[in-house]
């Protein structure tokens, strides 16, 4: 029976970072490599989450149903405008709440710049929105506003959710509109 | 509690960019510059240290687990006590203080504070994705995370409330600016106009590029350690020790989501946030009236951490003045309006009087022409350095960067490590140091003094 031949040698390919020639000292004499050039290879990174939303899933699966649910302590009323499971002060569990996404600015900015995921949405418009119904407050985005056009003057300003049409299961499935 | 010296600091070149060194040898670096400062080799301190705390912010930078363990090794520092600590831009502030616990508590006579960021490995707009996933990656990092974008959100409402305006900021970023000038370690040593940063690009309005602090690579280190440790160190070196002392520390916390974070009563904010220099009837005449303007603690306007940690570190420090009892502050001023409502938080001024603080010359360096009308003379230099703004933010060394300038001025060697006197603050006797993460969640105070 013949013995199966196995390579000792490595398998040569172009993917990645492939390199032909990197000079080197050809002699003995190694010093000069302590005033070497740093080498900078680049390469992706990228990975896929199997992410979980946990407890706040009904916020999100509100927002695809468009509407709008905020988070409630059952016996002292302090309502959370962002989910949140528990309270801060009684530790107790929130119930969930529906409101009308209608509210007020309480501050801005306009980002022209950004992480890379959102540089092709710059320049868009940040806002934190005060409910009346709520102790605290939602961040989300404005439309509508020429962003070339930010004053301090819109804080204060009232806004209104509006839905995305399709739904990305994301925060920004629900953005607001000045109400005119 | 056992008394803590600092007694020596190093810290490398901060830049854009340090392709030259993978970062283990940029912690070398500042280490090293420790044992040139106190005169040792490197086997004679290992003998003497009895452990390490590491500090870094990301994994994502370096995309290299396990860090920490990768400085202790090859700083030659195994098999030595060490861990890592991580708390976003308040990182080397929490470092500094680990320290202080392990030598205080008696844990260890003498132990090294090291941090390092680098920060060069990804594109900026990359950069600014991983540090925004230090945001709520549920309801604030998708909605369009940028921390610029946060705080920005913050200056805003700060400009609704009290009046604040884009100059005021200029203002701090001018200051910063061209003190760094004369600070060979910082990144951005400019001599900048009020113009220059208003005309710089809008990055998230009102701030703009030079508004900001900008991305680096670094790294910094400090020696803490007891009296004990102290004597240790100076029959090893062979000289007597400027006797730098940590008198005090704070830290304090707020929700990690700046939407959630409470609009207390007046009565809570006497109750629980109040300084000792606040307790006068005209402040709080002061503060009452704010409130019945609508005023509400802390919102998204000031930083409650910071008030919390500074109360903190003030109680232990027994001050009750901090403006005429601090003679310089090395604050966190990611952002030139972070500056200014850390001025509030620290109790430098009311709070709604930051940007007329920012604009009075109180917080600049005397001697220095900044080209600027400042009606008051300096009475506390705040980021004599540059700060962040001007020497850059690899963030798990920035705190300890902030030490490091600490114990200089207060062993008035400011010249010989700058190479330049300029900066060096007049008779300073006591200083403290500030340490922030993402829009205010953790931050640190620590109270650093020359003892008489």
């Amino acid at each position: 029976m013949s013995e199966k031949k196995i390579s000792p040698i490595i398998d040569e390919n172009l993917e990645g970072t492939t390199v032909f020639n990197i000079p080197f000292p050809t002699g003995n004499d190694l010093s000069s490599l302590k005033k070497m050039s740093p080498i900078v290879i680049r390469f992706p990174y990228s990975i896929e989450y199997n992410y979980s939303y946990g407890q706040d899933s009904p916020f999100f699966a509100a927002l695809s149903n468009k509407r709008f649910i905020v988070s409630r302590e059952p016996q002292s009323g302090y309502t959370y405008a962002t989910s949140r499971g528990h309270d801060m002060y009684s530790g107790r569990e929130t119930d969930w709440v529906e409101i009308e996404p209608r509210g007020h600015i309480h501050a801005f900015t306009v980002c022209h710049f950004g992480s890379e995921a959102f540089l092709p949405e710059c320049p868009f418009i940040l806002i934190q929105v005060k409910f009346k119904e709520c102790d605290t407050l939602f961040m989300g985005r404005l439309l509508g506003v020429d962003p070339e056009k930010a004053s301090i003057d819109w804080i204060g300003k009232e806004v209104k959710g509006r839905y995305r049409r399709n739904s990305k299961l994301q925060p920004t499935d629900i953005y607001f509109n000045l109400v005119e | 509690m056992r008394a803590v010296y600092a007694v020596s600091g190093g810290v490398s070149k901060f830049s854009k960019v340090r392709h030259d060194k993978v970062f283990p040898a940029l912690v070398k670096e500042a280490y090293d510059y420790i044992l040139g400062d106190l005169g040792m080799e490197h086997p004679k301190f290992f003998e003497l240290i009895d452990g390490t705390v590491a500090s870094y912010f990301s994994d994502h930078f370096t995309r290299q687990l396990m860090a920490g363990i990768i400085a202790q090794d090859y700083l030659g520092m195994c098999p030595k006590p060490s861990h890592r600590v991580e708390g976003g831009g308040a990182t080397g502030g929490i470092c500094f203080q680990e320290g202080w616990k392990a030598v205080a508590s008696g844990y260890m006579d003498i132990c090294l504070c090291y941090g390092f960021e680098q920060m060069s490995h990804v594109e900026t707009w990359k950069g600014n994705e991983f540090i925004a996933l230090a945001s709520d990656v549920s309801f604030d990092y998708p909605v369009g995370g940028f921390y610029s974008g946060y705080y920005a959100m913050m200056v805003t409402r700060h400009m609704a409330e009290f009046g604040t305006t884009i100059e005021q900021l200029a203002h701090v970023s001018v200051k910063n600016h061209i003190n760094a000038y004369h600070n060979p370690y910082a990144q951005k040593r400019l001599r900048m106009t009020i113009d220059e940063v208003r005309d710089s690009p809008m990055v998230a309005w009102p701030l703009t590029r030079n508004d900001i602090c900008v991305m680096s690579d670094g790294a910094a280190a400090v020696v803490l350690c007891s009296e004990d440790g102290l004597v240790k160190l100076e029959q090893a070196c062979g000289k007597r020790l400027p006797r730098v002392v940590v008198s005090g520390i704070g830290r304090g916390t707020d929700a990690m989501r700046m939407a959630d974070r409470p609009h207390q009563s007046y009565d809570d904010f006497y109750r629980y946030n109040a300084l000792p220099n606040e307790m006068d009837d005209d402040a709080r005449q002061y503060y009452k009236e704010l409130w019945q303007l609508g005023f509400r603690y802390p919102g998204i306007h000031s930083f409650r951490a910071g008030r919390m940690g500074s109360r903190e570190a003030y109680k232990n420090a027994s001050i009750t003045d901090p403006l005429n009892e601090i003679d310089f502050i090395e604050l966190h001023d990611a952002y030139t309006s972070s500056e200014i409502q850390t001025y509030e938080d620290m109790g430098l001024c009311k709070y709604g009087k930051g940007g007329a603080f920012a604009t009075s010359g109180k917080a600049f360096m005397p001697g220095i022409n900044y080209g600027l009308d400042l009606p008051d003379e300096p009475i506390c230099p705040v980021n004599p350095s540059g700060g962040l703004i001007a020497c850059g933010h690899p963030v798990g060394a920035t705190g300890l960067m902030q030490a490091v300038f600490a114990i200089w001025q207060l062993q008035g060697t400011i010249g010989h490590h700058f190479g330049d006197p300029t900066l060096q603050v007049p008779n300073a006797r006591r200083g403290a140091i500030h340490s922030h993460a993402g829009t205010g969640t953790y931050v640190t105070v620590s109270i650093l003094e020359l003892e008489q």
